[in-house]
């Protein structure tokens, strides 16, 4: 399929170009709290996904009928529709890691990547493309979030999705976990530090500095 | 009454809703950057949310709970489902008479927080707080309590990182690491520094 260069570029730019979390600063709030084990990682980064193209393809659909002054409430009127429907659904075939996102699920309403892309994308692209940036920057957000749930996950309690893959001490294995990475703080260094591999790699994302 | 400090001080401290849930962290890091902005949008914060959430409570307990509508004649109705929706609403439409409110009668404060009131009212901080109230099932009396905690933790964190980050400046940091990246680390420190209350208990 040949897709054409500003498709292409909608849909992976997110991914590291343009990355939403890391340069962005775009929906930092519910990236940090659900990286500790890897399957609660997942199921969040497909309900955003899912999310944020479908508001992005909704909006983009009324756009030229929402009057600019009440925006806003269109627009989270549509994110929160959507949003119910991924809590209803997973609360129907996924019950238990519903219970364990609890709140994080109802934050996507508020999570600025949502907002932030209806709001400078949807509103002036069509429907189609403002489907695939949705896709793209959903996808750009699930990267940085499985890569800091794959090293909190492995490296703080030895598994991955739930699979033992380094015998723990405590169960007689030779693996001492690392107490640190299952904490909050955690998830803070390592998106820092994700983000200096980023800039190191691209220089061109360095912040000037202040003066 | 003790169960209400204690109810403040995990609010505040233990529980805090920028560093323990990294709630609002998109206008924590964004806005973190002066002392006074950041003091500025913390006490709007502690308002928005210690209004938003004893509301929330109360058009929770009487409308949208299962049976809640018993007193209009409907006791099997279970509205749960339009949580959210209702929440949002009652948030926007909150910080928008705040907003009048203040422009009427507080114009000097108005001008202090003008450009933050709208900004507040897609704070994750705000929502998360509304969500965890319903979901720990706090009466009115928490609900207030909580409210103004979670707010006063909430302004408590970001002005600490914008004073670590005003000193920053003069840091000579590594060019990858400037700017977001080293806020992030800083962030976490804090963040390490607030687990040591989690051995608090009142």
């Amino acid at each position: 399929m040949a897709l054409s260069k500003k498709v292409k570029e909608t849909l992976f730019g997110p991914i590291l170009d343009n990355n939403p979390i890391a340069l962005q600063i775009l929906g930092v709030c519910s990236a940090l709290a659900v990286t500790s084990s890897m399957d609660k990682t997942l199921v969040m980064c497909i309900a955003l996904t899912f999310v944020t193209a479908m508001s992005n393809f909704f909006i983009s659909l009324v756009r030229n009928y929402i009057p600019s002054s009440v925006r806003i409430i269109v627009q989270m009127t549509i994110i929160a529709s959507l949003v119910i429907v991924v809590d209803q659904v997973l609360q129907a075939f996924a019950y238990g890691i519903a219970q364990e996102l609890s709140v994080f699920v109802g934050l996507i309403i508020t999570n600025c990547i949502v907002m932030g892309r209806a709001e400078a994308f949807a509103m002036k692209e069509k429907p189609g493309l403002s489907f695939l940036d949705g896709i793209g920057n959903g996808l750009g957000y699930s990267a940085v979030l499985l890569v800091v749930g794959f090293f909190r996950e492995l490296f703080g309690s030895g598994s991955l999705f739930g699979y033992q893959i380094m015998q723990l001490v405590t169960e007689g294995g030779w693996y001492t976990p690392v107490g640190l990475l299952v904490m909050p703080p955690s998830a803070f260094f390592i998106i820092g530090g994700l983000i200096w591999v980023l800039r190191t790699y691209r220089p061109e994302q360095v912040e000037a500095k202040e003066s | 009454m003790e169960h209400y400090i204690s109810l403040f001080i995990r609010a505040v401290f233990i529980e805090n809703l920028a560093l323990s849930f990294f709630l609002g962290m998109c206008t924590f890091l964004a806005v973190s950057k002066k002392v006074t902005t950041a003091f500025g949008l913390g006490v709007a914060v502690v308002v928005v949310l210690g209004l938003s959430v004893p509301a929330s409570n109360l058009v929770n307990t009487y409308v949208l709970s299962p049976g809640a509508l018993g007193w209009a004649g409907f006791p099997d109705a279970d509205l749960s489902f339009l949580r959210f929706l209702t929440f949002i609403g009652i948030i926007a439409a909150l910080v928008q008479v705040l907003e009048m409110a203040l422009d009427k009668y507080l114009p000097s404060l108005y001008n202090a927080l003008g450009i933050f009131l709208p900004l507040i009212a897609v704070n994750c901080a705000i929502f998360g707080g509304v969500l965890f109230m319903v979901e720990r099932d706090y009466n009115f009396g928490e609900s207030v309590v909580y409210g103004i905690g979670g707010g006063v933790g909430w302004a408590l964190a970001i002005t600490l990182l914008a004073a670590v980050r005003e000193k920053l400046k003069y840091a000579d940091i590594p060019d990858g690491l400037r700017g977001l990246g080293i806020t992030f680390i800083s962030a976490g420190l804090i963040g390490l520094g607030f687990m040591s209350f989690s051995g608090v208990s009142l």
